[in-house]
């Protein structure tokens, strides 16, 4: 079975987030970058699957210089290779470009299943998967928490609000995985060690036939024109050092008759 | 770029015939920034017989009422829903889409924006008109940071937070209902929808509740969750947890609020037991009252709550609970 796994290198999610000298981004340094959360489930999902059903694990990211170390990452967790989606004109992509760039890459491999995670945090637009599968014209299934492989078929539940979907699709397809789906390994001392000898093949855009134009700060749909801190909430009243009775009495007065919310 | 001089399209999601509150929220949104840009209104109804549900879309005020209909509508599908919105989309020329961040809203709006080749801005909480130009706010960073999005493409896409907006009513509008013919190739939609199972979990869903009460790690064990909800029975609210509740198995991961549970918005959210880690923050913090009941006088949540008691939750949920009632019955 041939699986791609596609990640992203994000802000390790504790770390203090200052707003950049540019006014539209975060001031990354000293912050910690990591794999986003949801992709370990994909890659681990990947993993299992290749296990099962033998076949290769190919990982793509797109990122500067630094995403090289998120590709390392999961190549001790097992992934056979990896692809570094790296180009001057891929910077300040949104969903649009990035999905560009991923679908540009993939397109000649004709993987069976495509993984990702349900959204990288930080940014957490929740696109990529969904788009990427519309430009490859694959079926798609998003926020997977069970997924079931066979032959040329699978099965995956999704969540939704009060209920669990089920959902059959003919592969190829592309899956984006939730919380729930699996518990992502660690990497073996082992798998540290082969990771220093996998390929991490390079390419831009003109190697995977992309118009710069269509990609990056150029070509995006959603531009972030201002980020700043959110508003701080003014300073709430806390009741302290009162017995439970008075406390929960006064607590209901305030939230009847000030805030009006019972 | 990223001016608005077409029309405004929501699609409204509706579940076993009945519509979703958050799309009426959606179309209420779309009617004032329709009205800001002097452009028209559209709603759209996808599935197997939800025309009837047309009628009750007047009061949000759409010009008209787009209705597609199909048997095999009646289950979601992505590549047949987008495949209906981006013709619905081509068809009135509209320059902006706007949908509820719910599941099946968030899924929809990727797949139809690549369809489209447009820009989506996911998860808003805010969305101004100024000079025909549309921008958006969203929270990024868990939270810990608001963007305004404005937008290089036509069409924009946007989906709204749950809760973030108010449902607001207009009257004297009836609108003009179509039928938008489905010229989407059924035979050919892979991923198909084969049941739904409903959630075993609590009665009402977190993501579409006015009101939630969360138990976190102070609750010690599942049998204690009984005084969550109780006190979220009074309120007609949801059962919420953090995820230290969630992993510990106490309560089913449906209830689960934070950053790998679901993002709320309600009126009222009641944090009971739960410190406030950033995780958890991510999950909970555009809710309009934060209360948080902590026996920690420096638990972090109460820095972003309105109001609070610093006690034993064990003695004060019991009273409040009784308070709620009591106030309800007046």
């Amino acid at each position: 079975m041939r699986i791609a796994v596609c990640i992203k290198q994000v802000p390790d999610t504790e770390a203090k987030i200052k707003i950049g000298a540019d006014g539209r981004s975060i001031d990354e340094a000293g912050v910690n970058l990591v794999v986003s959360p949801y992709d370990e489930y994909a890659v681990e999902e990947a993993l299992r699957l290749k296990e099962k059903h033998g076949g290769e694990v190919v990982a793509y990211a797109v990122g500067d210089d630094r995403a090289a170390t998120a590709l390392r990452t999961i190549l001790a967790m097992g992934v056979d290779r990896a692809v570094h989606l790296k180009d001057a004109a891929f910077a300040g992509s949104d969903g649009l470009g990035i999905s560009r760039i991923l679908a540009a890459a993939m397109r000649p491999e004709a993987f069976e299943l495509i993984l990702f995670g349900k959204q990288a945090v930080g940014t957490d637009r929740g696109q990529v998967g969904p788009r990427v599968a519309e430009l490859l014209n694959l079926p798609h299934v998003s926020v997977v928490v069970a997924l079931l492989v066979e032959a040329s078929t699978l099965r995956a539940e999704r969540e939704i609000e009060g209920a669990t979907e089920v959902v059959e699709s003919p592969l190829p397809a592309v899956i984006t995985a939730q919380k729930g789906l699996n518990e992502p390994r660690y990497a073996s001392l082992k798998g540290i060690l082969a990771a220093r000898k996998k390929e991490i093949r390079v390419m831009g855009a003109a190697d995977i036939g992309v118009d710069p134009a269509t990609v990056g700060a150029a070509g995006a749909g959603e531009v972030w024109e201002k980020l700043e801190l959110p508003p701080g909430r003014s300073e709430g009243k806390i009741l302290k050092e009162m017995d439970a009775a008075s406390a929960a009495k006064e607590l209901a007065r305030l939230l009847r008759e000030e805030a009006k919310v019972i | 770029m990223g001016n608005v001089s077409g029309d405004i399209l929501v699609f409204i999601e509706s579940r076993l015939g009945l519509t979703k509150r958050s799309s009426l929220e959606a179309l209420s949104e779309g009617r004032r920034a329709a009205n800001a840009l002097g452009s028209r209104l559209h709603a759209l109804l996808i599935g197997s017989a939800v025309g009837g549900l047309a009628a009750g879309l007047a009061s949000q005020g759409p010009d008209t009422v787009l209705v597609a209909e199909h048997e095999i509508l009646g289950q979601y599908s992505p590549e047949a829903f987008a495949s209906v919105l981006a013709s619905a989309v081509r068809k009135t020329g509209t320059s902006a889409v706007f949908l509820s961040a719910t599941a099946l809203g968030r899924d929809l709006a990727a797949r139809a924006a690549a369809k489209l080749e447009a820009g989506l801005a996911s998860d808003c909480i805010e969305v101004e008109i100024t000079g025909g130009e549309l921008r958006v706010k969203r929270p990024v960073y868990s939270g810990r940071a608001v963007a305004t999005v404005r937008f290089g493409t036509t069409p924009a896409f946007v989906s709204l937070r749950p809760n973030a907006f108010p449902v607001v009513q207009v009257s004297g509008r009836s609108p003009a209902v179509e039928t938008l013919a489905v010229e989407v190739d059924l035979a050919k939609v892979r991923a198909r929808t084969v049941e739904v199972r409903s959630g075993e979990g609590e009665d009402i869903d977190i993501s579409e509740a006015s009101s939630i009460v969360a138990g976190g790690r102070a609750m010690k064990g599942p049998e204690n969750f009984g005084l969550i909800r109780d006190l979220a029975r009074a309120l007609g609210g949801a059962v919420g947890a953090s995820r230290a509740a969630v992993d510990a198995g106490w309560i089913d991961h449906q209830c689960q609020v934070g950053q790998t549970g679901k993002v709320v918005a309600p009126g009222l959210y009641i944090a009971c037991g739960i410190s406030g880690a950033i995780q958890h923050l991510a999950g909970m913090s555009t809710s309009k009252v934060i209360v948080a009941i902590n026996k920690d006088p420096e638990a972090p949540i109460f820095k972003i709550a309105d109001y609070g008691i610093v006690g034993d939750l064990y003695e004060v949920l019991p009273k409040l609970t009784e308070e709620v009632r009591r106030l309800k019955e007046q």
